[in-house]
């Protein structure tokens, strides 16, 4: 190994210059894991196939969720050993870039303007600031309904037809929800998730629903005192207080999964990434259906983009830029979408024969792309993690009641100005 | 003079390396925290500035904070009492001679042996909604639905619960370690002279364990404050940040939410809390421990 080591830094030392730029022989590669499913398997077959073909070693790290990846990614960088490349929440661009820790597109070596325009403009909402362009998007979704179709038939409801507005689904759910002779709930009719991390994204979905954005492009407002942020509050707590058919306090998103899969819940919000999962393990015949909205259909894109980290070597970052296209060529990101569920980033993948088959034969993999038009940007803003830990918090005590809907919009935002208060300019 | 002076060079030399440890791991990052928090968190192109107090002052004005500090008071003057008296009464148990005596004391030890992320894991379940193990054992004899982690008036109460379920066989440890070495000689003079058992535990047996009990109360005390990995894997501070112990606000101040001159700040309230109740212990209760 020692030998070896020497032996090819004798190689470096006798190489030219130029050949050295280009002989970065391994890159980290962290990234998080959101939903159910072999994961991890594909990724390393990802990294595993790109080796084959560039004879560049991704050293893939499976970092835990969203927030447990993007604090072992700062801290690894803080401490000088980071990742040249990961997956992290596409909202965290203002924050990554404040903390200044990003490499821009451009930084990375001759970017292909054909390749960025081949994205879904909904899944580069998250990556441009300054004018230029800090993420490239990879696991992208957006929020969907999954329901028990035979717990709908059971309830009386039409098992093709999903609710498309916020009436329909209180009336679905609270009809749904099934209680046994002593009154205890067996069934609920739906559930979202509220803990912190999770429950901004759900929020974000209730808020374009009922037709209000939650912040300004730049990341430096945010707008929760406005009446329709309320209203979508209020929706999500009369669900439980009002029509008995969601728990009330709150809910993890890490027991929507197994409760939709173990028939406790008849219909659970979640995320296209988990489609494959609740796919190979769902015992009943369920479907997947686009949010409703107040008035109609609404939802929010979610999901992580690849970021790349200005400590990288030149050479590290080429290595890394060729991993992110390898990533999401048409047929990989194919390949990706079909295994997953997450959508695939780029139109042109649903044109590829295997992807164009699988939609034919499973129309849920469909359901989430028809809805990008309706979906709107994720909460992003400069101390992001502050300001979702803040919204949670308050969406929390709004939940468990102690706090009324608007008081805990006015508490969040009054305490989102005074954080956000300093990159106002 | 030259003899003394190479005993005191070896003297020094001898405790060289515990020092070295000392101020390595304990008493240099003490003092950098302490100047740390006299400073802005550097973000980006924004050098760290100094603010003297600044740190403390928007403390005062935290709310999150003081929710933090009245949960850990809370988490502690429950799971110290709890966990030690419950150590105490298991070794008692355990001390006797029962049949299986072997088994019971690897029964009450396990929960030890577990790392507290998988215990947490465990629990987890147990505390699952409607179909975990605790609200199934309910439903038979007609309880509800408990939402153990996602009512705040239940959750701190049910990681309480865990800490205690996991102290316990480790404080026991202690106390069974101490119960064999009291002679029994002096049980045996004790009942000669007509004591009962109630006397003989009270008078003698509980006296002698006192060494022992300080011990185990000072690492109860630290591990009230110490120990969050149930909190990080259960409810990470939730619902409304019931849950959320001093530690873990400021693995979150530091880690998530990057804001390394406040969470330094918060650290050294912690240490200021930490070295009181360690002075308290030692001044208080260390006067009246017997030693042998």
């Amino acid at each position: 190994m020692h030998r070896r080591t020497l032996l090819a830094a004798a190689g470096l030392l006798a190489a030219p210059s130029i050949l050295r730029a280009q002989a970065a022989a391994s890159i980290g590669f962290y990234y998080p894991v959101a939903v159910g499913g072999p994961i991890p398997a594909i990724i390393d077959g990802y990294c595993q196939q790109f080796r084959a073909e560039t004879g560049i070693e991704v050293k893939p790290v499976y970092a835990g969720n969203y927030s447990e990846t993007l604090t072992k990614a700062q801290t690894a960088i803080r401490a000088g050993q980071g990742p040249s490349l990961a997956v992290l929440l596409a909202a965290e661009m203002h924050s990554l870039q404040d903390a200044d820790v990003l490499a821009s597109l451009d930084q990375l070596g001759p970017v292909d303007r054909g390749w960025i325009e081949g994205f879904y403009p909904a899944f580069l909402a998250n990556s441009g600031a300054a004018g230029k362009l800090w993420s490239v998007p990879f696991q992208r979704s957006t929020a969907i309904m999954y329901y028990n179709k035979q717990a709908f038939a059971e309830a009386g409801l039409d098992p093709d037809r999903f609710p498309r507005t916020w009436a329909e689904l209180a009336e679905a759910a609270a009809a749904l929800t099934k209680r046994d002779g002593a009154g205890r709930v067996t069934r609920w009719g739906v559930k979202l998730a509220s803990d912190v991390g999770n429950a901004q994204w759900t929020f974000g979905a209730l808020a374009n629903q009922a037709g209000h954005r939650l912040m300004n492009e730049a990341g430096t407002e945010t707008y929760f005192r406005d009446p329709k942020a309320v209203e979508a509050m209020e929706f999500w707590h009369g669900l439980a207080a009002r029509h008995g058919a969601t728990p009330a306090g709150s809910t993890a998103w890490s027991t929507l999964s197994p409760d939709f899969l173990e028939g406790n819940a008849a219909i659970v919000q979640h995320t296209t990434g988990n489609l494959a999962n609740v796919r190979s393990k769902a015992g009943f015949p369920f479907g997947v259906a686009g949010l409703p909205g107040k008035a109609e259909p609404r939802t929010v894109v979610g999901g992580g983009n690849l970021y790349f980290f200005k400590h990288a070597s030149a050479a590290e970052r080429e290595a890394s830029l060729r991993f992110a296209r390898f990533l999401t060529e048409p047929a990989r990101a194919a390949d990706w979408s079909i295994r997953t569920g997450y959508i695939a980033t780029r139109p042109e993948a649903y044109d590829t024969p295997a992807l164009r088959d699988y939609v034919a034969q499973v129309p849920a993999a469909g359901v989430a792309k028809d809805f990008l038009p309706v979906a709107t940007g994720e909460l992003s803003t400069f101390e992001n993690q502050r300001v979702y830990k803040l919204l949670g918090d308050n969406i929390q005590a709004a939940l468990t009641g102690a706090k009324t809907p608007a008081q805990a919009m006015a508490d969040t935002q009054s305490e989102a100005d005074r954080i956000l208060k300093p990159f106002r300019a | 003079m030259t003899a003394l002076r190479r005993e005191a060079v070896q003297a020094w030399l001898l405790v060289l390396p515990a020092c070295v440890m000392l101020a390595g791991f304990t008493h240099i990052p003490a003092v950098a925290t302490l100047i740390e928090s006299l400073y802005t968190t550097p973000r980006g192109a924004r050098p760290a500035r100094f603010i003297g107090l600044d740190q403390y002052r928007a403390l005062l004005d935290d709310p999150v904070f003081f929710q933090a500090l009245g949960n850990n008071a809370l988490y502690a003057a429950a799971t110290i009492p709890a966990s030690v008296v419950l150590a105490l009464l298991m070794a008692l148990a355990v001390d006797s001679r029962l049949p299986g005596r072997a088994a019971l004391r690897l029964a009450y030890f396990t929960p030890t042996m577990l790392p507290m992320i998988a215990v947490a894991n465990i629990w987890l379940f147990f505390y699952t909604p409607d179909y975990g193990l605790l609200d199934q054992l309910g439903g038979m004899v007609g309880l509800g639905r408990h939402n153990w982690l996602g009512d705040p008036t239940l959750a701190l109460w049910s990681l309480i619960a865990v800490a205690v379920w996991k102290e316990a066989g480790f404080f026991m440890i202690f106390y069974l370690a101490a119960l064999q070495a009291i002679p029994p000689h002096l049980r045996e003079a004790a009942a000669l002279e007509g004591a009962g058992r109630m006397t003989v535990l009270r008078r003698v047996v509980l006296p002698l364990l006192m060494p022992t009990t300080l011990f185990v109360v000072v690492n109860a005390v630290i591990n009230a404050f110490r120990l969050v990995d149930h909190v990080v894997v259960m409810t990470r501070g939730g619902p409304d940040n019931s849950t959320t112990l001093l530690l873990y606000y400021i693995y979150e101040t530091g880690f998530r939410f990057w804001d390394t001159g406040m969470a330094a700040a918060l650290t050294t309230v912690l240490l200021l809390i930490l070295s009181a109740l360690a002075a308290l212990q030692f001044g208080v209760l260390g006067r009246r421990v017997h030693y042998r």
